[in-house]
């Protein structure tokens, strides 16, 4: 499915992932030599969903691991399941502590965290590890050693070795530099807005019933705003969102109007709905006054 | 085209055993640039273009791109070190065997302003072709033959300075609201040109290879996203801020002690033909932020205002302690406006338009600047100020007046100066920099965050 590099964009694309020139490239060479990949970039840009299209894809499952501000191993790699275990010894009450011992740090007790499922697996899976900068430098190395040695060691059941090798994507919105150690272990993937055409493309697949002038107009809007110096500019998921809301509207055109009622789909700050009104929307009436159409039907 | 030997310059057909030493090379110049190259990454390279078909440039380049460089950063560089590696082993090829190109002359015969049309029209809808043509025009009009700075980033910076080319969002947040700026990407593109262009000029005159220089911050100053710049901006003032904050906790705590200021003692015996007459004691108290902000606006550093006023945005943000002024021909308070409105683009509109710069020219005049600053605020500096001024310290041959600029050092506490051109322009031409230097504390190169930051470290640094 990954073989060449026409093959990963065209998989992608099946599964209604279209993606650019460097996104397909990187995809095949991590399948290709099974290197995890770092994708990077604003947000809303589609990287949460490249990991999915892949395992859609791939066929194959996706196991994700959401990272948080205070993610431990405990949440990523495994747990004892304390109260089965309490429960254990509460029913073998007089059994040594020996017995039980060996009894309750089974493989029967120990619940599993998205890490060890992902290597556990018999089938090949694709791991998503998604905003591993909310995470701690500490975190980081525990994850690159997962990853350099495909095994977990459990100190009471001794070393889990990987059944299958998961196709790795890492996901970071920047709010912190990684370690060099983890970049070097990865592939790197910058994803960017993407460029008009692509976009449209991007837009019709999420939007089909949505008129092709609508929808071009759309996308052409969407870019303008995002040349202006926004806090939050619009990502794809705004324009998708903004065309399914301009569907249920019924518009066959974007005037100064249609913007007004609906900007705050694509735009959320207060300040920034006032840059975008006063910018945008006296462009497009402004273009009402220079060719006007035949809008009274 | 064919995929033979001159496809990536010097690279034999056969890939690998030629492409070897080359990649190797590649990765010097990367390393060279700050890129963390290491043996690693060029195994993952090697793999990686065993794994693609070479031929592609396009595969080619992003294949070396994903293995190399590993953040936005390092991509960009990537993108200047890449093109400019295999650019220049075709010009070396075309060296070896002597060829010689016609080149573009007869610029002279063409109306400037037409000229400009034509170069913007050329990047805003031009074929690849068109633009490259483009590029050489404006090498061969506004490039000062032969006298370029020897930084291509500079002289393509100042190209583009020359013909007044805006990227859309720039030219947003100047209020102009028609169409006239160009996209991102097609500056960049153009940008891209002019640099091929400028480096081919170079070698055609010295008819050989020079040298690859390290490319200077000018090349690595690619535009981004404004808003990011912006937010960049901000992160390096709320530090600012930050830092501020607890030194004056610091010297609190400190028994306040009169200490002897050499610096401003040697100062104010500038006035005194050296001798140092007056003696300056250090403030006792603790250094509050209290700033007074002075930027140049004028069309010569409009490259760089729109960085200074998100600078003086950001600083609003953070320092209520704060009166900001914008210049060019005369002085004009802005504190009101930046108090008043929040949002940057709105910010730098109102400024644009009715900050009441009485820019009649468009050519600063600091001299009276100065004269009317101290006319102004003068009762109110006082040694716990901080005075900076950003701007590129050229005068357009008016009087620059240091005296007045000493005077207004001499009342505030400390006075700091952000210079948005590069150290290697100053005090040429009408750069007059270094009469004002010595009423400095500092200055500095400034012109991005980087550089913001080194200032900021600087700004909170307890006094010697
Ligand atoms: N290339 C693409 N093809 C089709 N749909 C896309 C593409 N890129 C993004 N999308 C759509 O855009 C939306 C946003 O994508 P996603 O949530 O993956 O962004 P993200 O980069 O992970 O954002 P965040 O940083 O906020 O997590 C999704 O609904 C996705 O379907
Ligand atoms: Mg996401």
């Amino acid at each position: 499915m990954l073989e060449t590099v026409e093959e990963a964009r065209d998989a992608l694309s099946s599964v209604g992932y279209l993606p650019g020139e460097s996104t397909a490239l990187v995809s095949f060479l991590a399948a290709r030599l099974g290197k995890p990949v770092l994708v990077e970039g604003p947000a809303g840009v589609g990287k949460t969903e490249l990991a999915k299209a892949l395992a859609r894809a791939t066929g194959r499952k996706l196991v994700r691991l959401q990272c948080y501000e205070g993610l431990d191993e405990s949440k990523a790699l495994y747990e004892w399941n304390y109260r089965k275990q309490l429960l254990r010894i509460q029913t073998e009450g007089d059994a040594g502590w020996d017995a039980v011992q060996d009894d309750i740090f089974a493989e029967e007790f120990l619940l599993s965290r998205p890490l060890l499922q992902a290597i556990a697996e018999t089938e090949p899976v694709v791991l998503l590890i998604d905003e591993i900068d909310k995470t701690d430098q500490e975190f980081e190395a525990m994850l690159l050693e997962v990853l350099s040695d495909f095994q977990i060691s459990i100190p009471e059941l001794g070393v889990v070795e990987a059944k299958s090798t998961p196709l790795v994507l890492l996901t970071s919105n920047n709010t912190r530099e990684l370690t060099e150690a983890l970049k070097r272990r990865c592939l790197y993937l910058w994803l960017d807005y993407p460029d008009l055409e692509r976009e449209l493309e991007i837009v019709r697949l999420h939007a089909p019933e949505l008129g092709e002038t609508v929808t071009r107009k759309l996308v052409e809007v969407v870019h303008m705003i995002r040349a202006l110096d926004l806090k939050k500019p619009p990502s794809i998921a705004e324009s998708i969102d903004w065309a399914r809301a301009l569907l249920l509207l019924g518009a066959d055109d974007i005037d100064q109007s249609v913007l007004e009622r609906t900007m705050s789909i694509i735009v959320k700050h207060r300040t920034d709905l006032d840059v975008v009104a006063e910018r945008v929307g006296v462009k497009l009436s402004g273009e009402a006054f220079a060719a006007p159409r035949a809008s009274t039907g | 085209m064919s995929a033979g030997g001159g496809l990536y310059g010097g690279m034999p057909p056969s890939g690998p055993p030629g492409l070897a030493p080359r990649l190797l090379e590649l990765a010097d110049a990367l390393r060279g640039e700050g890129l963390a190259v290491g043996t690693s990454e060029l195994l993952d390279a090697f793999e990686a273009l065993a794994a693609v078909p070479w031929t592609e440039r396009e595969d080619f380049r992003e294949a070396l791109a994903a293995t190399l460089a590993k953040s936005q950063e390092d991509r960009r560089v990537f993108e200047i070190v890449f093109d400019r590696f295999f650019f220049r082993s075709v010009e070396r090829q075309a060296v070896e065997r002597g060829l010689k190109e016609e080149r573009f002359s007869g610029a002279e015969r063409l109306d400037l302003e037409e000229l400009r049309e034509r170069i913007a029209a050329a990047i805003r809808g031009g074929t690849d072709g068109e633009m490259s043509d483009a590029a050489r025009l404006a090498i061969a009009a506004f490039g000062r033959q032969g006298e370029g700075s020897g930084v291509i980033g500079v002289d393509v910076q100042r190209i583009r300075r020359t013909l007044g080319l805006r990227s859309e969002a720039g030219q947003q947040a100047q209020g102009t609201p028609d169409a006239t700026g160009i996209p991102q990407e097609r500056l960049r593109e153009f940008e891209r040109h002019l640099r091929r262009e400028l480096e081919r000029d170079l070698i055609r005159r010295t008819r050989s290879l020079p040298p690859a220089r390290p490319l200077s911050d000018f090349d690595r100053a690619l535009p981004t996203a404004s808003s990011q710049d912006l937010a960049a901006v901000h992160r390096v003032v709320a530090q600012l801020k930050r830092r501020l904050a607890t030194q004056g906790h610091e010297q609190r705590g400190r028994r306040a002690s009169t200490h002897v200021d050499v610096r401003r003692t040697m100062r104010a015996s500038l006035e005194t033909g050296g001798v140092p007459l007056r003696l300056k004691h250090r403030p006792r108290r603790p250094r509050r932020p209290e700033l007074y902000v002075l930027c140049d606006v004028s069309t010569s550093v409009t490259s760089a205002s729109v960085f200074f006023l998100s600078v003086l945005h950001a600083l609003h943000d953070s320092f209520r302690k704060l009166r900001s002024f914008v210049f060019v021909e005369r002085i004009s308070e802005v504190t009101d406006v930046f108090e008043r409105e929040r949002n940057f683009a709105a910010v730098s509109h109102r400024i644009a338009s009715d900050a009441g710069v009485a820019d009649v020219s468009g050519y600063t005049d600091y001299g009276r600047v100065w004269l009317e600053f101290l006319d102004r605020v003068v009762d109110d500096l006082d040694p716990r100020s901080t005075v900076i001024v950003l701007g590129d310290a050229r005068t357009n041959g008016r009087d620059a007046r240091p005296r007045a600029f000493g005077a207004m050092a001499e009342r505030a506490g400390r006075t700091f100066w952000m210079n948005p051109e590069p150290r290697l322009y100053w005090n040429y031409g009408d750069s007059v920099i270094q009469v004002y230097e010595p009423y400095c504390d500092g200055v500095y190169e400034c012109w991005n965050t980087r550089q913001l930051e080194v200032f900021a470290t600087a700004l909170t640094e307890p006094r010697r």
